[in-house]
């Protein structure tokens, strides 16, 4: 049993005028097989569409948001009222031209915009899952974004796109079903989570678990939000997506509407007022459970774990063209680790382009205006498509 | 598309070398002039190896399957024969160790096209007896303290460092004046001495 119906927000509309998207609802008969060895059901996958699917349904292209993106990658958010995340790549003309491809973009299982996690009511119970919820991972996200594409009807990808925690999800698509998807493109990202980055997200958990507001999880019930604990851990989640050259380009030790320091702890500096908004908007958008679980699916994302630590195993005989882009600046996902994953696919001998952009803009390049990166996605999928007879 | 003739008459001679629906290597694709060519007029299975990262983001822009790296580095974690030919264009001798460069390069394709200057020209050995100085001509322009060219070699060393890797030689075309004068039987003394650059085609024995 498979459902459409609007999907279902935490947080009220700002933006009620603008396109909330469609959620499909698995039932009882199409459970979510998870890798923890748990299954979910029911579950629902919140999604936005962009473009037209082609007849022969061969334009799809399948976009995977970062830890706290969504689905609204190319049109104003719902309940925020911003604009989407990449509408800089992603739109009519783009390099990702929706007037060419039928774009898709899904809320990861365990999000909180709408697709199944931990802030939803658990039928068995009747609460929301809080700490019940599973644990999933970044093939468990993808598992569901299958699910989904054969809800669409949509049998093979052009494309799979996504930048950070995005780029594990496209290479895991090409491990997990090489043969639904035609060409990988992993931006800013690795095929492991390191040690810094799990401890940088370790930080953000227990800065969560630490807010008496949290009450071990099941705040929804005591009707309290950890907001405190959850701006902390995006404060020092943010620091790692800038650079320090572009911190200190942008806000140097700048004082905020202030001409002297105020021998006090309230903020001096422009960029501990830049952290604290950072946190405050994230709060009002985003479930702290949600954040926890995510972080948790990044860090158990090591793929070459599934192969015996050979990763050129995870690409063995890859149909796939892959296209691989690092910022020099990017020290969360720095290009070694991007480099990695291309010397494994030339190990195996597979279709692979690597390309490493000069920024100083840190790890957040990829959502920001690089026009090389532009250029070499709309070089990459033209290519992909000629070779496909897409016009 | 570029045709044929907008290629350098090096590449081009090189592009007739490759069948059509060939794997190629192209190690040192530049801006991917003779990549683009091979895929778009061969129809080959093309992938480049690059050092320089603007060329590079430039290549993939155009569509072409190539990724940063370099020959003396990079070549080591390709399997063995999975290319068909693969093309050393112009950079052995900017290679930390060409003898290396040329081993993975038999490992990895069925042939490979290796093209180079020669030291052995003419011109450079009369710069050199008369000027005393270390040769700077049209084709090898640089001064000894800057050059990328660390390993310069003649046309007959180079075959001496083919046959020392247990290579054979299919063809040998000599290059003059920036055009392909022809087949050349790689030992004879003529090409070492008149030829400003070769191209072999090679296979391991």
């Amino acid at each position: 049993m498979t459902e459409t119906a609007n999907p279902r927000f935490l947080r009220p509309l700002s933006a009620p005028g603008a396109d909330a998207g469609k959620a499909v609802t698995f039932g009882p008969d199409k459970p979510l097989t998870l890798d923890c060895g748990r299954t979910l059901s029911p579950f629902s996958i919140a999604y936005m569409t962009y473009g037209t699917l082609n007849a022969d349904k061969s334009n799809a292209i399948l976009i995977c948001h970062a830890l706290t993106g969504d689905q609204f990658v190319a049109s104003k958010h719902p309940v925020t009222g911003k604009p989407g995340w990449w509408t800089m790549m992603v739109g009519p003309g783009r390099a990702i031209d929706t007037d060419r491809f039928f774009v898709i973009c899904a809320n990861v299982i365990g999000g909180c915009m709408g697709s199944t996690g931990p802030a939803e009511i658990d039928p068995a119970t009747g609460k929301p899952y809080a700490l019940d919820f599973p644990l999933v991972t970044v093939r468990d996200m993808v598992r569901a974004q299958a699910m989904l594409l054969d809800a669409l009807g949509i049998e093979t990808l052009l494309a799979v796109v996504g930048g950070s925690m995005g780029g594990m999800q496209a290479l895991q698509w090409a491990a997990s079903f090489p043969t639904r998807v035609r060409a990988v493109v992993p931006i800013a990202c690795a095929a492991r989570h390191s040690a810094q980055n799990i401890a940088f997200h370790e930080v953000g958990r227990q800065a969560i678990m630490a807010d008496p507001d949290w009450k071990g999880g099941d705040y929804q019930s005591h009707g309290t939000r950890p907001s405190k604990g959850l701006a902390v851990a995006r404060m020092a989640a943010h620091i790692t997506y800038l650079s320090e050259a572009a911190l200190q380009r942008k806000f140097g030790r700048n004082l905020q509407n202030r001409d002297a320091l105020s021998f006090q702890f309230a903020p001096d500096f422009q960029i501990e007022s830049y952290l604290h908004h950072q946190g405050a908007t994230f709060v009002d958008r985003f479930d702290a459970n949600s954040y926890l679980y995510i972080t948790r699916a990044m860090d158990y994302f090591d793929l070459a774990e599934d192969y015996a630590g050979h990763l050129a195993d995870a690409f063995r005989d890859s149909p796939n063209r892959f296209c691989i882009i690092s910022f020099t600046s990017d020290w969360l996902f720095p290009t070694a680790e991007n480099k990695r994953i291309a010397h494994a696919l030339n190990a195996v001998a597979a279709k692979v382009s690597f390309v490493e952009i000069k920024t100083d803009k840190g790890h957040d390049s990829f959502l920001l205006d690089e026009p090389e990166m532009f250029d070499t996605v709309r070089g990459f999928l033209n290519a992909v498509a000629s070779a496909d007879g897409l016009a | 598309m570029s045709g044929a003739s907008n290629l350098r008459a090096d590449l081009a001679a090189i592009a007739e070398m490759i069948p059509d629906g060939a794997r190629v290597l192209d190690v040192g694709c530049g801006d991917g002039a003779l990549l683009e060519y091979l895929v778009r007029t061969k129809k080959v299975d093309g992938r480049g190896i690059e050092l320089s990262q603007q060329n590079v983001n430039a290549c993939v822009a155009r569509g072409l399957a190539v990724v940063q790296g370099d020959a003396d580095s990079d070549l080591g974690e390709y399997p063995d024969q999975v290319f068909d030919f693969v093309i050393l264009s112009q950079t052995i001798q900017a290679t930390e160790k060409p003898s290396q460069v040329l081993e993975h390069m038999l490992r990895i394709g069925r042939q490979a096209v290796i093209s180079l200057p020669n030291f052995g020209h003419w011109r450079v050995r009369l710069a050199l007896l008369f000027g005393g100085r270390m040769p700077r001509t049209r084709a090898l322009g640089y001064s000894w303290y800057d050059t990328p060219n660390i390993h310069l070699c003649t046309i007959a060393d180079f075959v001496d460092l083919v046959r020392g890797n247990g290579a054979v030689i299919d063809r040998a075309l000599a290059l003059k004046d920036n055009h392909v004068a022809g087949d050349v039987r790689p030992d004879s003394w003529g090409p070492n001495f008149a030829a400003q650059g070769a191209i072999f085609l090679l296979r391991k024995n």
